[in-house]
Formats: structure tokens, sequence, C-alpha cells
């Protein structure tokens, strides 16, 4: 550990006195003169939500985890999509980029893209950076915003670099005398796109709603695997169970999307399972985040 | 300038920080010390808004830290050096800082100069940063945004002899070009060769404050060991006469020189039983105004005004 000799020099803060900002503070540049910035500082704009929303990107990708999390997504994907090319050939099969876009939306991208969502909220508190996060930006909800943007920006991020890869295996396929459909019908893509977007945002909700990361996720898998298996049980026991389930369970409202079919999309019921399995989830961790104590 | 004015914060029935009010002044050292428990943390994080007061509030040069535009700029904080991510290079915490306050990247190389931080130890992760480490980037950190009030909590924690006086030079530094510096410690030798003005905290509370002589006049110079026949009488004496005084048992500790609690005796006709000099330092005094017991002692007549508490003993 070597220990810095220039250490005063390079510090500027601004004296106090009664005086209300006589230089403005230009910039940040270590220059004498800039030293006698007075009393309160000049720099008083909020720090835009752009700024914010740039930031959260960032700290998605620069960890370990986060870069790992999205080499494996987009490797995953690759892969999934390099065999559906040789299993395709070799059967002769018929394939459209949308079957190359469904594998690669339940693996790895169902699978993964949520546990972004997750670590999104969830590795601040882990890591306990919530601590600088809310000391450079008190006002908590912006930054709850800006995550939210991030969660966006990124599902629509793989999903656009799905679709890349999906047309890009069909090109394969297609130099390889594989049987291609080369349509791409824009309710296909717009689901597909929603499908990850969803993805996403129920990994959010859960980590706001429990704010630790193993538990939510395995709680997100709990709620994408083993719940509907309890809802399609109970709705083959119950009548009531089975009337009630389009209104209670997300997964089943999202299978004509999973299909690319989004017209088949009962928006009611959509609506209303969003609003359990997400809005409700993000509001009571929003109350709970603006009330909380970060320690 | 930081005031905290009257902050309480209570968990149920245990009461972390109880009627807290000090100033830190620019241009100034505050160091704020108390044993682990005492509340220090609790009212740093309250003053940077990581915590909400139950009651009473902070400002920095009249407006709440919430209302602070990119506070980072007015406040530079540091309250865990270990609370960052430990997957990423001292260096990328430092730009997200810089990111996020909308300085130029090369604020980060000057920072991280500052504090001795070399361009291969910028780039290895923080799980791989030893605490003196940490400490030094957590410093630069809090400095990134050349706020004009820095907040630290045990920053000398975990670094070494050397790294100390640097860290010494460093505040120094900033406190003479009028920068405000509060900063925490439960050790009292590393604050008292910094400070300029020491705010004591025991069990949540302000148990004493002052310069460093002021401390230890109030141990040494003007403390008192006084035993009197009639406990309460004295006591009765001692509050009727303003000076302040501390319950030990059957003994007083009275912060006024001997002369002046028997003359007081004298006048009231109390039979004294012990009357001495306290010797202590101002390590004992440290000891004693924030010791556990402090909580129950029925009567600290020590408040929180800045200039030192010797009521009014040696006027």
């Amino acid at each position: 550990m070597n220990t810095a000799m220039n250490t005063g020099d390079l510090l500027q803060p601004t004296p106090h006195t009664n005086q209300r900002t006589i230089v403005p503070h230009v910039s940040t540049a270590l220059t004498p003169s800039m030293s006698l910035t007075a009393g309160p500082r000049a720099v008083d704009s909020s720090i835009p939500m752009s700024r914010l929303i740039k930031v959260e990107v960032r700290k998605t990708m620069n960890t370990r985890a986060g870069k790992w999390l999205l080499a494996t997504i987009a490797g995953g994907a690759a892969i999934v999509m390099a065999i559906m090319v040789i299993v395709g050939i070799v059967n002769d099969e018929v394939f459209g980029i949308t079957d190359f876009t469904q594998v690669a939306s339940f693996l790895p991208m169902g699978l993964l893209l949520p546990v972004l969502g997750v670590l999104s909220v969830t590795g601040e508190w882990g890591q306990r950076t919530n601590i600088a996060t809310f000391t450079l930006e008190p006002r908590r909800s912006r930054i709850v915003a800006a995550k939210l943007v991030t969660g966006v920006i990124l599902a629509l991020a793989a999903a656009v670099a799905a679709l890349v890869t999906g047309v890009v295996a069909m090109s394969v396929f297609d130099l390889f005398g594989g049987d291609a459909t080369w349509n791409l019908p824009t309710q296909a893509v717009v689901s597909f796109a929603l499908l990850q977007l969803i993805g996403v945002l129920t990994g959010f909700a859960f980590g706001m709603l429990i704010l630790n990361t193993p538990a939510a996720i395995v709680s997100y898998f709990a709620y994408s695997f083993l719940l509907p298996t309890v809802f399609l049980a109970g709705a083959s026991l119950w009548d009531w169970a089975e009337s009630i389930r389009p209104w209670i369970d997300f997964n089943f409202v999202q299978e004509p999307l999973m299909e690319g079919q989004l017209s088949d999309v009962n928006w009611g019921q959509f609506a209303i399972t969003s609003a359990i399995w997400f809005v409700a989830p993000v509001a009571f961790g929003v109350r709970r985040l603006l009330r909380a104590e970060i320690k | 300038m930081i005031s905290v004015e009257h902050v309480t914060r209570s968990y149920g029935d245990f009461i972390a920080v109880d009627d807290v009010t000090f100033e830190a002044a620019s241009g100034h050292i505050t160091g704020f010390l108390g044993p682990n428990g005492a509340g220090k943390s609790t009212t740093m994080r309250i003053m940077v808004g990581l915590t909400a007061p139950t009651s009473g509030r902070v400002t920095f040069d009249g407006r709440l830290y919430h209302d602070l535009p990119n506070p980072g700029r007015h406040v530079g904080v540091l309250l865990d050096a270990s609370a960052q991510h430990a997957g990423r290079t001292g260096r990328e915490i430092l730009t997200i800082g810089a990111m996020t306050m909308g300085l130029p990247m090369s604020r980060v190389d000057e920072m991280l100069a500052m504090v001795g931080l070399s361009e291969t130890e910028s780039e290895r992760r923080l799980g791989n940063y030893s605490l003196g480490m940490k400490q030094r980037l957590g410093i630069a950190h809090a400095l990134l945004g050349d706020p004009a009030v820095l907040i630290l909590d045990e920053p000398a924690n975990g670094l070494d002899p050397a790294g100390i006086r640097w860290m010494r030079g460093l505040l120094r530094g900033y406190a003479d070009r009028g920068g405000t510096v509060l900063l925490s410690s439960h050790l009292l030798h590393e604050v008292e060769l910094i400070a300029d003005k020491m705010i004591l905290i025991g069990n949540g509370r302000i148990v004493a404050s002052g310069n460093r002589e002021s401390l230890i006049q109030l141990s040494g110079g003007a403390g008192t060991v006084a035993k009197a026949d009639d406990q309460s009488a004295l006591t009765a004496a001692l509050t009727a006469a303003n000076v302040a005084f501390r319950v030990d048992g059957l003994q007083l500790h009275v912060f006024a020189r001997p002369i002046e609690v028997g003359r007081i005796a004298v006048e009231q006709q109390i039979v004294m039983t012990e009357l001495r000099a306290q010797q202590d330092g101002l390590e004992d005094l440290f000891l004693t105004l924030t010791a556990e017991s402090q909580r129950d002692a029925p009567d600290t007549t020590l408040d929180t005004a800045h200039e030192p508490q010797i009521a009014g003993a040696l006027s």
C-alpha cells in the first residue's frame, strides 16, 4: 500500500461563507482557482433521469456476475439455435424464424432474463451498494424508475439480439438445404418481445418484493415452473378452479404469446394477472423502499 | 456547515439516538466519538437520508440532504468502505460515482492518484482489496464530487499508522481550505490529534463536547471527586449553583475544581467525607462519560452547545 504524497493540494472543498455563489462551480478540474467557489454549490441541477438510466445499464454489466449472465444468455441462445439448425437439417424439418426465437425464448432467455431483473434490484442489497446509490440520489423512487427502464431496455435489446441471431440461424439452415419458410409475422415479433419484457419485469417485481438474491430467484422459478402445475392440477380437479385460473395464472395467460399469437391474448385477463404478479409486488416493494432504512 | 437539530431515532422501546444536537462548522474537523453502538452511525445515516429520524432534522447550510440536487457535489459520504460490489474494480466503482454525479472521467484518475491507489490496484476487484485499500477507495469516492462537506464513519479503520497520518494530513488540508469534516471513531487517540472539536456520544446522547483542552479541563483540570455525608444535600446544592456533576455510586464526579465544590459545601454546611481533584485523563473522561451505566446516571448536566461544558464552575 503506497501512501500518496500529493494529498492536500488536490482537495478543493468549498469554504463556507454567507455569500451565495460568487463564482460558479464550473468544472472539476483541479486547479487552485476552483478552490474558492462560494457557499452552496452552483451545481444545483438534479441528476437527469437519462444519466441515472445510463448508470443503471452500466451496473448490470460491470460486475463479473452481470457479464457472465449476459454472456450466458447470448451464448446459450446461439448454441440452442445451432442445435436447431443441425436437428432441422438432419430431420428435414420445416422451420421459420419464430421457431428459432421461440426455442431461445424458452431457454436460455426465459430462464435467465428474469434473473437479470431480480439481480438489478437484489444485487444492490446483497452487496450493499444501495448505500452509495441512495446517498448519491436520495430520491429513491427515481432509482426504482431508472432500474425499471433499464429492465425494459435490456429486455428489448435481448429480443432484438435474439431475432437477429434467429435470422442468422435461418440463413445457415437455408444455406445447408433446410426447408426454410422466410416469413416473420409482426405479431410474432411483438409477442416475442413482450414475452421477454414480461420475463425481466416479473423478475424485477420478485426482486423488489423479496430483496434477497437467492430467495428471489428461487421464488421466481417456483412461480414460473411449479405454480402452473399447481394451477393445472387445481383446474382439472375443480370446476371453480378452472374458471378462475385465467384470472390469476399469469403464465397461463401468456401462453398465446409463447405461440407467437398476440391476437389470442385475452387482454382483460392479462391486465388482471399482471396486476397480481407485477404491479402489486412492485407497488409493495416501492412503498417499503421509500421508508426503509438503508444499512 | 452541518446542523444536527434535536435528532431522535427510536426502534420500538430502544432509543438509538436521543435528542442529539450539534453543529459541525466549516473550516473545522469535528470528531464524533463514542463506543460501538453509541449511535454514531445511526446519526450519520440520518444525516444523509438513509435512515429517517423519529424526530428532528439535519441541514447542510440550511438545506435538508434530500433537498440537495446532486448531493454528491455537496456532501461526500463514507459510511462503510466495504459496502461496494466485490465484483467491481476500484476504478469502476469510482466511474459509476463520477457518472452519476456528471463528472468528467479525469476526476476518477485524479482521485485514485490522490488516495494513492496505483493503476494496477485500481484495476483489481474490490473483493481482493485489503481493508486499508477499501478505506482509501471510500475516501476517494467521498471526495469525487469535490464536496464542501465530508461525512466519514470510522475512516481510520483498517489504515496502518502511516495511512492514518496520511489521512490526518488530507483532512487537515481539506478543512484548512474551508471544508467541513465530520468523522466518527470509537478510538479517542485517533480523533484527539486531528479534531478541532469533539462530540462525545454515549447511549445515543451527547455527553460532552468541546475542544481537546476544554475536555481535558473537564476531566482532570476541573474535575473533582466528592463524597458527602448527605449526598442529596450536596447534589441539591450543586444543582442550585449550576454546577455539572455525575453520580457514581456514593461518589459524585463534579465538573468543577475542588475549591468550588468545597465552597458550595461550606455555604450549605454539608459535611464532606471526600474531596479531591480528579486526576484522570481525557481517556477516562471518555470512558466514564460514555460508559454503559451513563444512561442510568440521574444527572449529567452536560448539554450540547458548542462551548466547552464546564457549567458555571470556572467563572
